[in-house]
């Protein structure tokens, strides 16, 4: 009953805030305008997006200050599944590899970390072996070990206890799942992972049942963070993890408060990757997003830690006024709408092209907030941030080009060649608690029209997106046509963004994200190839390849490759946004100008 | 007066036991029916079937609903111990349930976040009393007036502009534009001064709200009250205005003004949501609100409680009240 | 009662410049009227009467004749009657022990409420405040009035519920109005109006909202106390029995006006008013079957906003044609003297009035 009412108040409570914006933007008049640009003040707008910006005013010291509406999922490095809580987890928690500390893709290249090096692979590209630096210790001063790295990777398998993080490494190293995870480890050092070899302290050996060429990736992602076994609180370890980096939990409430101090015992000299600027890192948390902007605009604050954009009316105010302050990062999400193969008549990949030809790009684009605010018209499926990936050069259906505003001939041309000629109607899902999304199918219906489909919306609770249009049978039942998602990759590589979508191997009964339903042997096999090809050329030119394919069996029309404006408040030096973390701000190098 | 105090206590603790079930018998077995496993809602995105039947095991979701709330009202006195996968959760007495989302038993949550709540509604409580009842007892004595319709128009206006309306608008002048006020949550023990200065738009704003409905509520019981027979005899005996304004009219038409103080405060312990919320303050009811989206049962289950207890509490305080107030009550 | 004509005044003209009246209470055409939105009610419309002390004087009429608001304008509490959405308009005068209570100070007129006048209310449940004791109440209204501690004073409520009749009053002082029987609650009230030795005491249909057998009782209280106290006593009802033998004086009125005063024994037994002799027939009596009531007052109380011309009774009047020309419906009638000092407002002649009682009414009464 508390779940309604909340919800009937939401709904106030939108249009309030839309009363609301227009006197927070009045109210915000007369203090802006003066700090834009200059010494000590802000950088200008996109300065810090794909470049440094302000590297040379950060000082040592002070008390950084992140805002937020969103706590972490959990701060356990096995258990968080946020983006931003994996960049956060960088403060605290150091890996064998990670993202360089450079901006747009090189971030998402990977460096050596706790490693005195990169991966040496062997055996076909199955055998990772890392040497791990001297002088690199936790928060009691104790060194590092091969098996303390091990011994946090295994806790993965332990996903009854430590439930909500992602499994690759599992996966990968694991894939019959023989391992009962080092909560049930019958070996009294609770190190009984075959896959992992730890010879001695310094050496840590991998060796996967078969080849992944993005392994390395995997391990320089939070989940891969080592955790010594005598510190380990199991679940309750988000709530003061034991720290390996530049920082230490001093104090944490849920939903309210987290502080970082400097961890004494972190050496410089050990972390090529770190620059740990700050003394304290704090994170407060709101439960009002325009409450927060507002206060990032006064400058109590200095970033968003959810780095998902500002809201409507903070945004609003700050280009008007800030614009200084601003960067307009691409998020790594694809916008789009997916056609299920199994709902007639989308079986047929004429009547797909049929609704992509059809659909009016650029009012799709305005629907999720425009260029700016939404981001780029979507002409493939990649994410500009994945390598591979040709952004709008690759525009197979003309949609940012000729034809952005639909063209009707071509989709009654396909509908034709469907058989379908006079149109056919079908049913739009769409989740009730995305009002972006909505619109989204509000705008895609009134272009379908105009050729003759007949498009009816349904809206579901978002919710439960899981076991409705993640269950195959339901969508089918349903009849949903056309169902519209967005995604964003794990980590910035094809796999990491597409195999899920894309590979036969996840139709799943329930939680299934390949919601075309995809069955295609090139796929599949394009995959297999890019898993056992080491080479970072070839590996990129068959994501490409992976990318046109998709495009070519008509099973989505992508909308935007999806942009934020997130606030970069005056005080922040050496900003930039970085691929390793969806053109978030690279927290872990972030620096105060005073 | 003693009997009456136990026989109080008595069905306001059955109240309780009989909200546990039925509240229980929501979050629990609801979902059930509609074939959602809250058990899904702990796990990850990528979480295999034996990690959702391991969670099952672990918040004893597949006991039969007997034994769960067995092990529910125990855990309340007795505490329990959530054991799965070689994991062992202690969540000591009271347990209230233990949020597995946070980590965190949800007693300590409620015990850190009620303060804010109660400071919230009692604060709120103290400046509507003071002011709506001021202003309802001045515009029934001066009817017609002025002063009477300015107020009024004024109470309306405080009755129909949602929170988030004068929230915002608050936050907008005072803390934004003019800068009097920080207006954020400082903790009690960390300064007085700043807890005061984060709390007073709270207070003012939620106060306006109800310093409004409690100005008309005061108009018309004084209006009603002034034409009782008994205070045509108050001035008969020859006492001064004031007295039989302030004394004889105050006292009457103090019961309904009580009464509606008692159910206002026990609902706003639960349910400040949107002044919470606004003012980002972390009280009760943003906790809730966090729980909601974050599909956190425990701690909405034990908020659900926390705030039948209060309203229980606060209407028990109400009902002793009144019959301090009206004699008559402690016959009844 | 006096003779009013001593004053050298007409009745129902306005008094100014009147010297002082010698009697102990004297109302000179008093007029309280209410704006309303649907007009202005004349509730008493030129009253006159005056009071000694030591004696009784009965005021008889229906609901809406103005009789409570009369008491009320004594008190100086008409303002808070039915109609208290405006001010009511008050004229005439009203002297109390050589004072004009409407010119004067309304502090000053306050401080003699309680002490030199008090009133006991019809129904004593809504009259007394129900969240406080009988104790509270009675010690309250003489520590407003006297300069005592509140042991002194509850020694002083105790003794006056001894003395109207309620047992055990150590104890019933610290009982609230609901644990009280209505009889006892009256008992409490006029305990509580007595608690100051009023000179003045307004008795409003005391006895209306209680038991046949009790109501004698307390009319029985009153009357002792009275003799007692030596306060001049008004007692307002729409009863003429209850007043017939408590009763020095009576007046009769009707429509916001006086149509007939006189001794006690002369109204009751020679009246001369035809509203008075419907107010006799419609008495109940022991010795009396009901079907032989005869002369019931037919027809509702007049609107106190349109108020019937000529004579207020003459809607109802069943010998409103006895008089010729049309006068019952055009000419108001005034108060003339129909025997030693009684007076009566009818336009029959003396002889026609004489011969309708002694023929048609008295017989079957």
């Amino acid at each position: 009953m508390i779940t309604q009412r909340t919800k009937g108040r939401r709904k106030k409570a939108v249009a309030a805030a839309a009363l609301a914006a227009a006197l927070l933007a009045t109210a915000a008049c007369g203090g802006g305008g003066t700090d834009d640009g200059g010494e000590g003040g802000a950088a200008g707008f996109d300065a810090a997006n794909n470049k440094v910006a302000q590297a040379s005013e950060a000082k040592k010291g002070g008390e950084l200050k992140f805002a937020g509406v969103q706590d972490a999922d959990s701060w356990d490095t096995t258990r968080g599944y946020y983006g931003f809580a994996w960049n956060f987890m960088r403060y605290y928690s150091r890996t064998l590899v990670t993202g360089k500390a450079e901006p747009g893709a090189k971030g998402a290249e990977v460096t050596p970390d706790l490693a005195t090096s990169t991966a040496k692979i062997t055996n076909d590209g199955k055998t990772y072996t890392y040497t791990l630096r001297d002088g690199v210790t936790w928060e009691d001063g104790k060194p590092i070990t091969s098996k303390d790295v091990k011994y946090g990777i295994e806790r993965q398998w332990a996903q009854d206890v430590l439930s909500g993080g992602p499994v690759y490494l599992k996966d990968v190293l694991d894939p019959k799942g023989e391992y009962p995870g080092p909560y049930k480890d019958k070996s009294p050092d609770k190190l009984g992972l075959k896959a992992i070899e730890t010879p001695d302290d310094k050496t840590i050996v991998f060796n996967l049942p078969a080849a992944n060429s993005d392994f390395e990736d995997m391990l320089g992602m939070a989940f891969a963070s080592p955790v010594r076994q005598d510190k380990d609180t199991k679940s309750k370890y988000g709530l003061k993890p034991f720290s390996s980096g530049p920082y230490k939990f001093q104090s944490y409430t849920p939903n309210k408060k987290l502080v970082l101090v400097r961890n004494e015992n972190w050496k410089q000299a050990s972390d090529p990757v770190r620059k740990a600027y700050p003394d304290k890192i704090s994170l407060t948390l709101f439960t009002n997003a325009n409450d927060m902007d507002q206060r990032l605009i006064n400058g109590d604050y200095d970033l968003d830690i959810n780095q998902t954009g500002m809201s409507p009316q903070g945004r609003t105010t700050a280009l008007k006024e800030h614009k200084g302050n601003l960067d307009n990062p691409v998020s790594g999400y694809v916008r789009y709408a997916v056609f299920p193969q199994t709902v007639k008549p989308f079986d047929n990949i004429h009547c797909r092209k049929a609704v992509i030809y059809g659909a009016d790009h650029e009012s799709l684009q305005t629907a999720r907030g425009g260029p700016v605010a939404g981001g780029d018209i979507g002409t493939n499926m990649l994410p500009p941030s994945v390598p591979g990936a040709e952004g709008q050069k690759y525009d197979p259906y003309d949609m940012a080009g000729a034809d952005k505003k639909g063209n009707v001939a071509k989709a009654k041309e396909e509908l034709k060649a469907c058989g379908q000629p006079n149109g056919f109607k079908t049913t739009i899902a769409v989740r009730n608690n995305k009002p972006v999304e909505v619109a989204t199918a509000e705008s895609l219906q009134a272009s379908l029209k105009k050729v003759g489909i007949d498009v009816e919306i349904d809206q579901y609770d978002g919710a439960q997106t899981t076991g409705i249009i993640g269950s195959p049978e339901n969508v089918k039942k349903k009849g949903y046509g056309i169902i519209i998602m967005g995604w964003g990759p794990d980590f910035p590589t094809v796999q990491g963004f597409g195999l899920p979508l894309w590979n036969s191997k996840y139709i799943l009964e329930s939680g299934n994200n390949n919601f075309a339903m995809i069955d295609d042997k090139t796929i599949d096999g394009l995959f297999a190839d890019y898993v056992t090809e080491l080479d970072e050329a070839k590996k990129e030119q068959i994501s490409t390849e992976i990318n046109h394919k998709v495009m070519e069996g008509g099973y989505y029309l992508p909308f935007v490759f999806e942009k934020f404006i997130n606030w970069r408040g005056s005080n922040l030096a050496n900003v930039y946004t970085t691929d390793n973390y969806s053109g978030q701000y690279d927290f872990v190098n972030l620096g105060l100008k005073k | 007066m003693l009997a009456y105090l136990f026989r109080r206590l008595f069905a306001a603790a059955v109240m309780l036991v009989v909200i546990i079930l039925v509240v229980f018998c929501i979050f629990f077995l609801v979902p059930r029916w509609a074939g959602v496993d809250p058990a899904t809602m702990f796990v990850g995105k990528q979480a295999d079937p034996q990690a959702i039947e391991d969670v099952r095991q672990k918040l004893g979701l597949a006991d039969p609903i007997l034994v769960q709330v067995w092990e529910f009202f125990k855990g309340l006195f007795a505490g329990r111990t959530y054991a799965a996968g070689g994991d062992v959760t202690e969540c000591a007495a009271p347990c209230f349930g233990y949020s597995f989302r946070n980590e965190q038993a949800i007693w300590p949550v409620l015990t850190d976040r009620f303060p804010v709540t109660l400071a919230l509604a009692l604060g709120a409580a103290v400046l509507w009393l003071l002011f709506g009842v001021a202003a309802g007892v001045l515009s029934a004595l001066k009817r017609g007036s002025l002063w009477d319709r300015g107020a009024m128009v004024v109470a309306l206006g405080g009755v129909s502009l949602p929170i988030y309306f004068t929230g915002l608008l608050s936050l907008a002048i005072f803390s934004y534009g003019l800068g009097w006020l920080d207006a954020q949550y400082v903790p009690l023990e960390e300064s007085f001064g700043g807890w005061l200065g984060g709390m007073i738009l709270p207070w003012i704003t939620l106060a306006f709200l109800y310093a409004a409905m409690y100005a008309r509520i005061t108009r018309a019981t004084m209006l009603e009250i002034m034409g009782e027979d008994y205070i045509r005899t108050a001035r008969a005996k020859g006492l001064r205005e004031p007295v039989v304004i302030g004394k004889h009219a105050m006292r009457s038409t103090m019961t309904p003004i009580l009464t509606m103080l008692g159910m206002d405060l026990g609902a706003l312990i639960g349910g400040a949501i949107l002044t919470e919320t606004t003012f980002s303050l972390p009280g009760l009811g943003a906790a809730v609100l966090k729980a909601i989206s974050d599909k956190d049962l425990p701690v909405i289950l034990g908020v659900t409680l926390i705030t039948s207890l209060a309203v229980i509490v606060a209407n028990l305080v109400v009902d002793i009240l009144y019959a301090v107030i009206d004699p008559r009550v402690r016959l009844a | 009662m006096t003779e009013l004509s001593k004053s050298g005044s007409a009745l129902g003209e306005p008094v100014k410049d009147s010297p002082a009246p010698t009697a102990f209470l004297e109302v000179r055409d008093l007029k309280v009227h209410f704006p309303t939105d649907d007009g202005l009610v004349k509730s008493v419309d030129g009253l006159s009467f005056s009071l000694e002390k030591g004696k009784t004087l009965g005021i008889v009429g229906e609901s809406g004749s103005g009789k409570s608001v009369t008491s009320l304008g004594i008190m100086g509490l008409h303002t808070t009657g039915q109609y208290g959405k405006r001010k009511a308009q008050i004229s005439g005068e009203i002297w109390l022990d050589g004072t004009e209570l409407l010119t004067a100070d309304p502090d000053h007129v306050r401080k003699l409420r309680g002490r030199e006048m008090a009133m006991i209310f019809q129904d004593p449940l809504s009259a007394l405040h129900p969240y406080y004791t009988i104790g509270h109440q009675i010690v309250e209204a003489y520590r407003i009035h006297h300069d005592v501690d509140k042991k002194t004073a509850r020694r002083r409520a105790i003794e006056m519920l001894d003395r109207v009749g309620i047992p055990q009053p150590d104890k019933r002082v610290d009982g609230y109005p609901h644990e009280f029987s209505g009889g006892m609650r009256q008992r409490a009230m006029i305990a509580m109006s007595l608690v100051n030795n009023p000179e003045l005491l307004i008795a409003d249909e005391p006895t209306t909202a209680l038991d046949v057998t009790v109501q004698a009782q307390i009319l029985d209280l009153i009357r002792d106390l009275q003799k007692e106290f030596g306060s001049a006593v008004i007692i307002i009802t729409h009863d003429l029995g209850v007043v017939a033998e408590l009763s020095d004086d009576l007046l009769v009125m009707y429509g916001g006006r006086c149509v007939e005063r006189g001794p006690a024994e002369k109204v009751f037994y020679e009246p001369r008013h035809p509203y008075t002799w419907g107010l006799l027939g419609s008495m109940p009596r022991l010795d009396r079957e009901q079907q032989e009531r005869l002369i019931p007052v037919k027809g509702s109380p007049p609107s106190l906003i349109n108020i019937p011309s000529g004579c207020a009774f003459n809607p109802r009047c069943p010998y409103a044609d006895v008089p010729k020309d049309n006068v019952t419906r055009t000419v108001r009638p005034e108060l003339t003297e129909v025997g030693s000092q009684h007076w009566a407002a009818c336009h029959m002649t003396q002889e026609q009035r004489e011969r309708i009682w002694t023929e048609e009414i008295a017989p079957k009464l």
